[in-house]
């Protein structure tokens, strides 16, 4: 087996979805913005889920399964599951309402029953099983009612089907759950085409529908093997997508969750496809404008790679360098919390790697004016372990920060920054005295080469600039020279020669 | 190092200048790597002036290589390169070296972000066009080859891009090759890259022999067009215009119209949208016969499509559809198969389903002529005029032109009335600011006998709205108006009730009056100007407040130009000296502004030669801090925050975050 999942627990309700733990999201933002925005009047709900089917047939309700002889029991099993299979339309709330409530029974009756009663599940119900979970829950999921949904601000659009809906997923599970269940069987019917229907359910905007749906995609994942790689590797379409095309998908954190239970489960040495999802999927989901809304599991998933191959750190965090946000200071604050995480499980041989560039950058955020960054940043030399590997290689990391502290303490607006940085600083007068004193003493100088150094830029350019200008002349002397393009001919007539 | 090596190796030494060592290829490197991204953003952007340093040859050897090596960087570093680089032929030395281009971006072209790539792309297709067929072979289409069959998906996305641009120009044998190579990208595995493909697909069918579109290209498109992404599917249709437009009524109704037929009713909105959103485009592409017997039944499906984004989108087509079909017949055609469903739409339970067919809807009155439109579309032009949602209203409002030709808007007046009234009156500013726009128009076409009697009061209650933009607009609107209407018009109805406002108790209203007149001067002429507007703004140099006052001082600058001699002097330079002498700072700033620029009048009308400069623009826009009007006792309030430019300015800005 080439990839194992932690032990599923007890048959479950989507509330405690038998998942890895995943951290709290960090509460980083004091401030909600909420309040201060009034809600948008909604818009009259119109669009229909699903078509609406004209040929409605009238259901009328069947005996009870408990009532029927064994011999039977398949039988009316069957006429249920096709019963189960006609759909309703739920934005007309007072359409067929009898019709709805015999449905409604039905499905309790086969949640309960597949949950329950042994010997229920064999292989002539399978197909039958199937096709009425996919009619019901595969659909084009509408277009959304707020082309700028925001998750962490709008009050998302519940699905109205959601009566029905619910039983349904409720009875999905508890079919996969089942001890009676045989994956073996089930792959006929669960293939290819019906997992990549089940993922683009992850879009949904119900938030209820998208906690269903993760916890029966990680139980189709831990009783297919056949099917794990292809669904790591839709994943990474959707994400890709997310990523460089759409930027919506409402599902992504869902998605990371199980993931992040899937890597966890990764066998050693890591297979490169594995190591390239880290670099060329996860890396990258950190550009997102929406990180906010996965971020607590997207952190979780890249600590679970580090912590499975230490080697990989250099990757990660020379990728997260090159996609730290330059804007957004709530992103930022992530970004941080999230090296720290890092931080906390790196080896002192990778962190020798990386320490120069990573540390240049804490120092550009404690130079942030916005003191929620400067403070998150500062933080880093209240933990012990990151201490102790800065006083490792203080030769390197100390002059690295020194001159972007030793300004921010003289210049930073806020009380509690400048605080913090004295008690930095003091630390690194008792961490290396002597090293220290070294580069107060070269402080200023530093400063005044680099005033030096940039009046060598602008006199560089600006020679430059001439000789370009001058270059243009003697062309434009000896021929009409297209104004748009940059001319050549200096080098077509005499240059080659 | 070589960068050293000095004039010998400096090809560039043409000029004579023989100055190249100065700049050894290292300090400009040194440049373009500089630790701060900022400063290598601006050394990448100015790349051609250190290529033009270098000359032709050591930037092929040098520069090239060392850009080619280094693309690991921040992508707008990248961007920033992609874009340089397309520009670049005439810097390596004209179209016998664009091939020394390619290498960087061939790099480019790989990376995952898409703006750089997509730059990239650009950037090749341009040089590509640089290329002798011999280069192309030899060069640049091995690049595309090596695109396609990349590891990543991103190489094979930017190949995509890059077929229709070398196809034309290569021998048979590479062209089968490059068919063959798009072939497969358009099965590929991922998502990404069918995408890629399926919208290149119509550009890359303009470019190929009809008996290739037919055999290969016929395939991949409806292979695309069922695909099990709705988001391959919908650019397939798309695709779908470039490729009708390329074959005959028969191969179309065979070969495509199944296709279309089917994405027009497939089972995502998504396609459906798109068939819906490219529906002119593809009515042009079929032809007039398909248009009636497959078209039409399709559109009609459209605009009662289960969802309200579908139906909006084709809502929005119903005017070109109509316009697009064949003269003969045409009206009979509107008549039964198309305004039947549009009756529906009119009572649709979607807001923007109504106002995209609100937006549309009166043009077809001069398709239709003066007859069925007063039979057919008057009652539902007056349903849309009473619809519930503002939009559609204002919509209908906003094309009465186009009924006004044909049957003249006296039908209407009748219903526009209430309409436009409670528009007027909306709770929304922004509702009420675009009606004020379309009052000139109205009152153009509903003449002034009719203005005056209804319309009249409502654009004087705007000049008390107490948004600003509205203030703002409704004083532009009363200029447009006396240019339609004419000076006299103005002197008996608008005039009299503006000047009326110079004394309300309210000094916003006060200072609206110095904004009316301010616009309404030069409309009014001189004789207005001076007899009945001057003095009222020499009258309010003494308002208590100091944001009055010295909008006084701007007003009196801004009608100088049009006051004759005598009362420049006489009336309006004695009260700037007084307003000068204020005890209040912005007041004084204004009033010296003010009488500079009438002493600058004065001048010029005393020595008429050098007649021809309008004295010089108010340059009053001085950054003044916020500050608060003097206490207006006379409202019995404390005067809001207020400032003379800053209210609209930050309305300004708040319209443009909108």
């Amino acid at each position: 087996m080439e990839t194992k999942l932690p032990p599923a627990s007890t048959p479950t309700s989507p509330s405690s979805p038998g998942l890895s733990p995943v951290p709290p999201p960090d509460k980083v933002d004091g401030f909600s913005r909420r309040s201060l925005r009034r809600a948008r009047p909604r818009r009259s709900h119109s669009s229909s889920q699903f078509r609406y089917q004209s040929n409605q047939q009238e259901l009328t309700p069947l005996p009870l399964l408990k009532d029927v002889p064994a011999s039977e029991l398949h039988e009316l099993l069957s006429r249920k599951l096709a019963q189960c299979g006609v759909m309703f339309d739920f934005l007309d709330c007072v359409a067929d309402l009898k019709g709805k409530e015999v449905k409604r029974a039905a499905l309790n009756e086969l949640v309960e029953c597949v949950g329950s009663t042994r010997g229920v599940l064999i292989e002539p119900v399978y197909p039958d099983i199937i096709r009425m979970i996919s009619v019901n829950i595969f659909r084009t999921l509408p277009p959304s009612e707020n082309p700028e949904f925001d998750p962490e601000e709008d009050e998302p659009n519940l699905e109205p089907s959601w009566p029905h809906l619910q039983l349904v997923y409720e009875f999905f599970l508890r079919f996969l759950e089942s001890p009676d269940f045989q994956p073996s069987v089930a792959k006929r019917y669960v293939d290819q085409k019906f997992v990549l229907m089940l993922l683009e359910l992850f879009d949904s905007e119900d938030p209820r529908e998208r906690e269903y749906l993760k916890t029966i995609l990680h139980r189709v994942y831990g009783k297919f093997l056949g099917l794990r790689a292809y669904i790591r590797k839709q994943c990474s379409h959707i994400f890709l997508r997310f990523i460089y095309e759409l930027e919506h998908f409402n599902g992504v954190a869902e998605l990371l969750e199980i993931l992040g239970s899937i890597i966890n489960g990764f066998a050693l040495p890591l297979k490169t496809e594995h190591k390239q999802f880290l670099v060329r999927v996860l890396i990258p989901l950190h550009s997102v404008k929406s990180l906010s809304v996965f971020h607590a599991q997207l952190a979780y998933c890249v600590v679970q790679f580090l912590e499975k191959d230490a080697t990989l750190t250099e990757h990660v965090i020379r990728g997260l360098l090159k996609y730290w946000p330059k804007t957004c200071t709530q992103k930022e604050v992530m970004f941080l919390g999230e090296m720290e995480e890092i931080l906390d499980v790196i080896e002192p041989s990778q962190f020798v790697k990386i320490q120069e560039p990573l540390f240049k950058q804490v120092a550009r955020c404690v130079s942030s004016p916005h003191f929620q960054v400067a403070e998150r940043a500062l933080y880093f030399w209240n933990n012990e372990y990151i201490l102790s590997l800065i006083e490792d290689n203080c030769h390197t990391v100390l002059p690295a920060v020194f001159g972007t502290l030793y300004q921010v303490s003289k210049e930073h607006w806020n009380q509690t920054i400048v605080s913090l940085i004295y008690n930095v600083l003091k630390t690194f007068m008792e961490m290396n005295g002597k090293l220290f004193d070294e580069l107060t003493a070269s402080y200023k100088l530093e400063k005044q080469q680099e005033q030096q150094k940039a009046r060598e830029r602008q006199e560089l350019w600006r020679g430059l600039e001439e000789l370009r200008l001058r270059r243009l002349r003697g062309t434009q002397g000896a021929k009409e020279a297209p104004l748009q393009r940059l001319p050549a001919p200096v080098a077509t007539s005499g240059g080659q020669s | 190092m070589a960068g050293a090596a000095g004039p010998g190796t400096g090809p560039g030494a043409a000029g004579g200048d023989g100055d190249d060592s100065l700049y050894p290829i290292a300090v400009l490197i040194d440049e373009l790597r500089n630790e701060d991204v900022q400063l290598r953003l601006n050394s990448i952007k100015k790349l051609s002036t250190i290529a033009l340093a270098l000359g032709v040859e050591r930037t092929r050897t040098e520069l090239l290589p060392f850009l080619t090596d280094t693309i690991y960087d921040e992508d707008e570093v990248l961007l920033a390169l992609a874009e340089q680089l397309g520009n670049f032929t005439g810097l390596v030395g004209g179209p016998d070296f664009a091939h020394c281009l390619l290498p960087p971006l061939e790099s480019l072209a790989t990376v995952e972000e898409t703006v750089v790539r997509d730059k990239a792309v650009e950037s090749l297709r341009q040089i590509s066009q640089e290329h002798t067929p011999i280069a192309l072979e030899a060069h640049f289409v091995p690049l595309v080859k090596r695109l396609a069959s990349g590891d990543w998906f991103t190489s094979r996305t930017s190949a995509c891009g890059l077929f229709s641009v070398c196809y034309p120009r290569a021998s048979n044998a590479v062209k089968a090759e490059i068919r063959q190579h798009f072939r497969s990208l358009c099965s590929d595995d991922t998502p990404m890259v069918r995408r890629a493909a399926a919208s290149k697909l119509g550009e890359f069918a303009k470019v190929l022999e009809l008996d290739s579109v037919k055999s290969e290209i016929v395939p991949l498109f409806t292979n695309l067009a069922s695909d099990e992404q709705d988001s391959v599917r919908l650019l397939a249709v798309e695709a779908c215009v470039s490729i009708a437009q390329l074959l005959s009524q028969e191969d179309l109704e065979a070969l495509v119209m199944p296709t279309l037929r089917q994405a027009a009713e497939d089972k995502s909105w998504r396609v459906r949208y798109m068939v819906a959103d490219k529906f002119s485009e593809l009515q042009k592409a079929v032809g007039p016969k398909i248009t009636l017997n497959d078209l039409i039944p399709a559109f009609q499906n459209l605009l009662k499509d289960c969802e309200a984004e579908v139906r909006a989108a084709a809502a929005h087509k119903v005017k070109e559809l109509c316009e697009n079909l064949p003269p003969e017949g045409r009206e009979t055609i509107i008549m039964n198969q198309i305004l039947p469903f549009i009756k529906e739409l009119v009572s649709d339970t979607n807001q923007h389903v109504k106002s995209a067919l609100a937006s549309v809807i009166m043009g077809l009155s001069t398709i239709l002529g003066k007859e069925n439109t007063i039979e057919h579309l008057l009652p539902l032009f007056l349903a849309q005029l009473k619809d519930e949602c503002p939009e559609v209203r204002l919509n209908i409002i906003s094309n009465l032109d186009c009924v006004n030709e044909v049957i003249g808007i006296r039908q209407l007046s009748q219903s526009l009335l209430p309409a436009i009234v409670e528009l007027a009156e909306d709770a929304k500013w922004r509702v009420r600011l675009a009606i004020i726009e379309y009052m000139p128009l109205l009152a153009g076409q509903l003449g002034v006998q009719f203005f005056d009697e209804k319309l009249n009061s409502l654009c004087m209650a705007w000049l008390v709205d107490h948004v600003y933009a509205i203030r703002e607009a409704a004083t532009n609107n009363l200029m447009k108006l006396v240019k339609k209407f004419g000076t006299e018009w103005a002197q008996n109805t608008i005039v009299p009730k503006v000047l009326v406002m110079a004394s309300d108790p309210n000094y916003l209203h006060r200072m609206t009056t110095l904004f009316c007149i301010n616009a309404l001067s030069e409309a009014c002429g001189q004789e207005i100007t001076t007899k009945q507007m001057l003095p009222i703004v020499l009258k309010m140099a003494g308002d208590q407040v100091a944001n009055v006052r010295f909008n006084v001082a701007k007003s009196l600058q801004k009608i100088g130009p049009i006051l004759d001699t005598d009362a420049l002097q006489e009336e309006v330079k004695p009260v700037l000296q007084k307003l000068g002498q204020d005890e209040d700072v912005d007041v004084k700033y204004f009033a010296q502004e003010a009488l500079s620029a009438v002493a600058q009048r004065l001048r010029k009308l005393d020595s008429p030669a050098k007649d021809g400069e309008e004295p010089s623009a108010p340059g009053a826009d001085k950054n003044h801090f916020l500050r608060p009007g003097g206490p207006g006792e006379d409202t019995g309030k404390f005067v809001p925050l207020m400032s003379r430019h800053t209210e609209s300015e930050r309305l300004g800005w708040f319209l443009r975050r909108q």
